[in-house]
């Protein structure tokens, strides 16, 4: 306490202290005066009265000045002193100041833009109260290698009677059409247990979420929409609540409003934006009555009992399996390791990008690193040019200390202001940069330039500056006084230590930029492969639209209940697509067929049983399922290899069959034909609904770029209804009105029928291949930036060695040296540097490299060729760096150079 | 930033207190000179360290000044004892009667005493 007082009272003086000193000095002269007056009386000269009252004072001046540092902060002043001198030294080399300022704004700036995105994406994932206690939920097979196979209604009860969580939902995303008003509009929308807000700890800003002890076993009719969806389709309605709306041609009431600021939790941008969940409690479909092993590939949130961790949650989740395997040994067979998996919500959000932001955000560390090194090896030049200003001050009394705090100073003011620009541009540039990140990024809307991002980018200038500032300064501080002052007017050759700290540094640099070039080498190396990979279809020309048949809840209101059904209004409306001019071949399927462009809920893996092998097993592997027409396959130039494809004569009421590929033939059935082979997808019911396989199609990328070897199996979309459906159209069209032609067409078969999102199949493999091409190019503008700050690192230390070896050279071309030697004993110094530098960052490079493995594609880690063509580059760019001093000691005059001395 | 052990200031400090509450409101040089006449060498020199002491008992609140005219009419600045500073002085004198009475006794003390 009394110390805290006593710094109020220094800081208050620090404020005041003119005054105080002001008076100080007052009341000393008036002491003088009155003695002096004293003396005079006393009989003594005025001269020497005047004398003894001073020395009878003391030092006046030292009372002052000890008086100022007993009751003042020192630092604080010393520091203002500092930095006014800074700014003077800053202002006398404005050409310097002004690179060194720069190159640091470059640095901090993209350090800091990185920030913001990672701050937004891994630091701050969940927007909700406590997000650490929200976890996922997933359901695996290890035993037959199959991952999150989802819930049956038996096992979600389990879940939430089991005492770990507060609250468990389920929830599934999907599109919804909203009909009633206008234009049928689809939209985001999930249905969720009604628990799902309670996980998430969120409340309505009109109106209520929905009550999570509802145990209606359906859907209870309620729905909550988004604050955007309302102001859109509503005009902000006050008297929304308890209003009636169809959604698939259900009736609903909407009960409440979500606040502007809430986002839905959710892998994808457009899962984010979902406007619109409806509640239901899962288990009122009479058609499949609660059964244990009959499960849905629902999504599973929960929110912890408060204090629990994930780890001992999940210990407890462990035991509940156990004792459920023993309580229900006929559902969960041993072989097949059924086991609950639980991950903290925030880490399954951005889990297929967090490598590619680490990558990133490690990439402008390095480049940041690269922008001190140089700056330090910038400001160890010029300290070495103040080398007498330095030599002066100490010999003039100047404390080590506080020599390298004046100079700690400089640079920090340099730091500071790179930092202060960088962090400025970088905010009025946001909204541009922003064009740049790809669009599949999670979370991309959060991305916002914070306090948080602003105390990121000084606290990074400030740390930066203090070290980097703090090798020149201390190196500076330990001037040999006597050489320095005798040398410095003269062109000194300048201490080693100095000297050697700078070539550490441009290793150090060159270094670094060779492990950002090899990373960014082997990233494009990937990307290309990537690029050129044989599909296995053709995307040209073929253009995607999506549109969905209503969803109803009561199955009897459906009037595409069954494929007949269905497949009148299909052939009527691809029919009518035909004759939009351009229009060459049209063919239709399920959302999970979309080559690369459906989204991870498409996806229904089945329970694949083959007759014969694994009728008894109750776990039969699971296997990618896509509902198609029969012109798909030729749409999409996929290859036939053996048997046939689906034909017009197949319908609801012939036999059903499958067409699969070969990665499926390979892997279920090795070295047989499968075609005429049966299989069933029903996994548990009494009758399997035998399917004939009539044709092995060859290998497509459908589902992924990287693996071409996925199993698929394809069903006949006039055998099956799907509801989710893509239309493709090969030919010659307008990409912006074909949207419009197509819903022209297919509403006028069915007016209540949505028609969205069309996209050719070639931008939807680029965008697949967003995430990879962003990091990509970014790595590559950071290497290439590291390239050049590395260049000029090595221009500057060549450069400042021919001047302090001029003399040298001068006197070596005196006594006959050829010129061409000179040239080669600059460029040899310029090519250690190199090779050093080079030695060190393949190291470096090999590690990391290492550490991005599963990024790569096609390309080993430590492909040779990349690591020795980013070698040779960098030894080239070292050269040619070195090569431009090289050149001015060439072509150095001796009697000039000496002359000068 | 250590503070030095300073019993000199800190006597010091005491010596101005008592002086103020004896002889009521002085300036600088009044101060010093009584100081001096009662104390003999202990401010023969260096008198001008009196002055940051007495912005400092200010600053602690233990005294106030004001501008007033000396008796030859010049211009100066009078120091009085504040309520604060009259108890701090009352504080400290019993301080230094204690610690006195303590080091004579000890100074006063024969073997036999100890024994």
């Amino acid at each position: 306490m009394k110390f805290l007082r006593r710094f109020f009272i220094r800081l208050s003086n620090f404020a005041t202290r003119r005054r105080a000193d002001q008076r100080l000095r007052e009341e000393l002269a008036e002491h003088v005066a009155l003695q002096t007056e004293e003396n005079l009386r006393a009989g003594m000269s005025p001269v020497e009265a005047r004398r003894q009252a001073v020395l009878k004072l003391g030092a006046a001046q030292a009372i002052r000045e000890q008086h100022h540092a007993e009751q003042g902060l020192p630092l604080a002043e010393n520091f203002l002193f500092d930095l006014r001198y800074a700014f003077r030294m800053l202002h006398r080399s404005p050409a310097f100041s002004l690179i060194v300022i720069a190159i640091m704004a470059l640095g901090i700036g993209a350090t800091t833009a990185f920030y913001s995105v990672i701050d937004a994406t891994l630091l701050h994932p969940l927007p909700y109260p406590n997000p650490s206690e929200i976890v996922r939920i997933e359901a695996n097979l290890p035993g037959v290698g199959a991952h999150d196979v989802g819930f049956s209604i038996p096992e979600l009860r389990d879940l939430q009677n089991s005492g770990i969580f507060q609250y468990v939902s389920f929830c599934f995303f999907g599109t919804d059409t909203l009909t009633g008003s206008g234009q049928p509009t689809r939209i985001a929308g999930k249905t969720v247990s009604p628990s799902y807000f309670a996980v998430l700890g969120v409340d309505a800003q009109l109106g209520r979420t929905f009550d999570p002890h509802d145990a209606s076993p359906g859907s209870n009719g309620e729905v909550v929409i988004s604050d955007g969806l309302w102001k859109r389709a509503f005009g902000a309605d006050l008297h929304i609540l308890g209003k009636s709306i169809r959604i698939d041609n259900d009736l609903f009431h909407v009960v409440g409003v979500m606040p502007a600021s809430f986002r839905d939790q959710g892998q994808t941008s457009e899962e984010v934006s979902t406007e619109l969940w409806a509640a239901d409690g899962f288990y009122g479909d009479p058609s499949s009555p609660p059964m244990r092993g009959t499960r849905t590939p629902y999504e599973t949130i929960a929110r912890l009992q408060p204090g629990l961790s994930p780890k001992a949650a999940q210990g407890r989740l462990d035991a509940l399996v156990a004792s459920l395997k023993k309580q229900y040994p006929v559902d969960y067979p041993p072989q097949a390791e059924w086991t609950f998996h639980l991950t903290p919500l925030a880490e399954t959000l951005v889990g297929n990008v967090r490598q590619s932001l680490i990558l990133l955000f490690g990439a402008v560390g390095l480049v940041l690193l690269i922008s001190c090194v140089n700056v330090a090896n910038l400001l160890l030049a010029r300290a070495s040019a103040r080398g007498r200003e330095i030599a002066v001050r100490q010999a003039l009394g100047a404390a080590k200390t506080r020599l390298i705090r004046q100079l700690v100073t400089e640079s920090l003011l340099l730091f500071v202001l790179g930092g202060i620009i960088g962090f400025a541009i970088l905010f009025c540039a946001r909204k541009f940069l922003l064009q740049f990140v790809p669009e599949s990024l999670p979370r991309l809307n959060d991305i916002s330039i914070s306090w948080g991002v602003l105390a990121f980018a000084i606290v990074v200038s400030v740390a930066a500056g203090t070290i980097f500032g703090l090798a020149p300064a201390w190196l500076m501080s330990r001037l040999d006084l006597t050489t320095t002052l005798r040398q410095e007017g003269r062109g000194s050759n300048g201490s080693r230590k100095r000297s050697r700290l700078r070539h550490a540094l441009v290793i150090g640099e060159l270094a670094l930029s060779l492990v950002l070039l090899i990373a960014a080498g082997l990233l494009l190396r990937s990307f290309w492969d990537l690029f050129k990979v044989q599909l296995g279809f053709n995307p040209t020309r073929v253009m995607a639209i999506e549109t969905s048949l209503p969803n109803p809840n009561d199955p009897s209101t459906d009037i595409y209940r069954t494929a007949t059904q269905e497949s009148v209004f299909l052939r009527e409306a691809l029919r009518r697509i035909r004759t939009i001019p351009g229009v060459k071949e049209t063919a239709v399927s399920d959302r999970a067929a979309i080559p690369l462009g459906h989204g991870e809920n498409d996806l229904r893996p089945r329970p694949l049983i083959r007759e014969g092998q694994d009728v008894q097993s109750s776990q039969p592997p699971l296997i990618d399922t896509s509902i198609v027409s029969p012109e798909y396959f030729h749409v999409l130039g996929m290859t036939l290899l053996r048997g046939r494809l689906f034909a017009d004569q197949d319908l609801e009421d012939t036999p059903s069959i499958a067409v699969i590929n070969q990665a499926a033939a390979r892997t279920y059935w090795p070295n047989q034909d499968p075609v005429g082979k049966r299989v069933s997808f029903r996994s548990r019911a009494a009758e399997p609904g035998w399917t004939t396989i009539v044709g092995v199609i060859a290998d497509a990328r459908t589902e992924s770029l990287v693996d071409a070897g996925i199993p698929q199996v394809y069903l006949d979309i006039y055998q099956r209804p799907a509801k989710f459906l893509a239309l493709y159209l090969r030919g010659q069209v307008d990409p912006a009105t074909i949207s419009a032609q197509v819903r022209t067409q297919v509403q006028a078969v069915d007016p209540e029928i949505p028609v969205f999102h069309a996209e050719t199949l070639d931008d939807v493999l680029s965008s697949s291949l967003s995430v990879r091409r962003f990091s990509m190019e970014m790595v590559a503008l950071f290497a290439g930036t590291a390239l050049l700050l590395a260049g000029l690192g090595i221009y500057g230390t060549i450069s400042f060695l021919v001047h302090e070896q001029s003399r040298e050279i001068a006197i070596r071309l005196a006594l006959g040296a050829q010129r061409r030697d000179i040239l080669k004993m600059v460029l040899r110094q310029g090519l250690t540097l190199a090779a050093v530098g080079a030695g060190v960052g393949l190291v470096g490079a090999l590690i990391v490299s290492h550490l991005m493995a599963g990024l790569l594609y096609g390309v080993s880690p430590y492909d040779l060729s990349t690591f020795a063509g980013v070698t040779a580059v960098l030894t080239a760019v070292a050269i040619a760096a070195s090569y431009v001093p090289a050149l001015r000691a060439m072509r150095l005059d001796p009697i000039t150079t000496l002359h000068a001395e | 930033m250590k503070e030095k052990p300073d019993v000199l200031q800190g006597t010091l400090a005491l010596m101005v207190l008592k002086t103020l509450d004896v002889l009521g409101p002085q300036h600088g040089y009044g101060i010093a000179r009584r100081i001096e006449q009662i104390s003999g060498d202990l401010l023969a020199v260096n008198q001008g360290t009196l002055y940051p002491l007495l912005l400092k008992l200010e600053h602690e609140g233990s005294i106030a000044s004001q501008w007033g005219a000396s008796e030859n009419n010049r211009r100066a600045r009078f120091y009085r004892l504040t309520a604060a500073g009259r108890g701090q002085l009352l504080a400290e004198t019993r301080e230094w009667e204690q610690t006195a009475a303590i080091i004579a006794r000890f100074f006063n003390a024969k073997a036999e005493d100890l024994a």
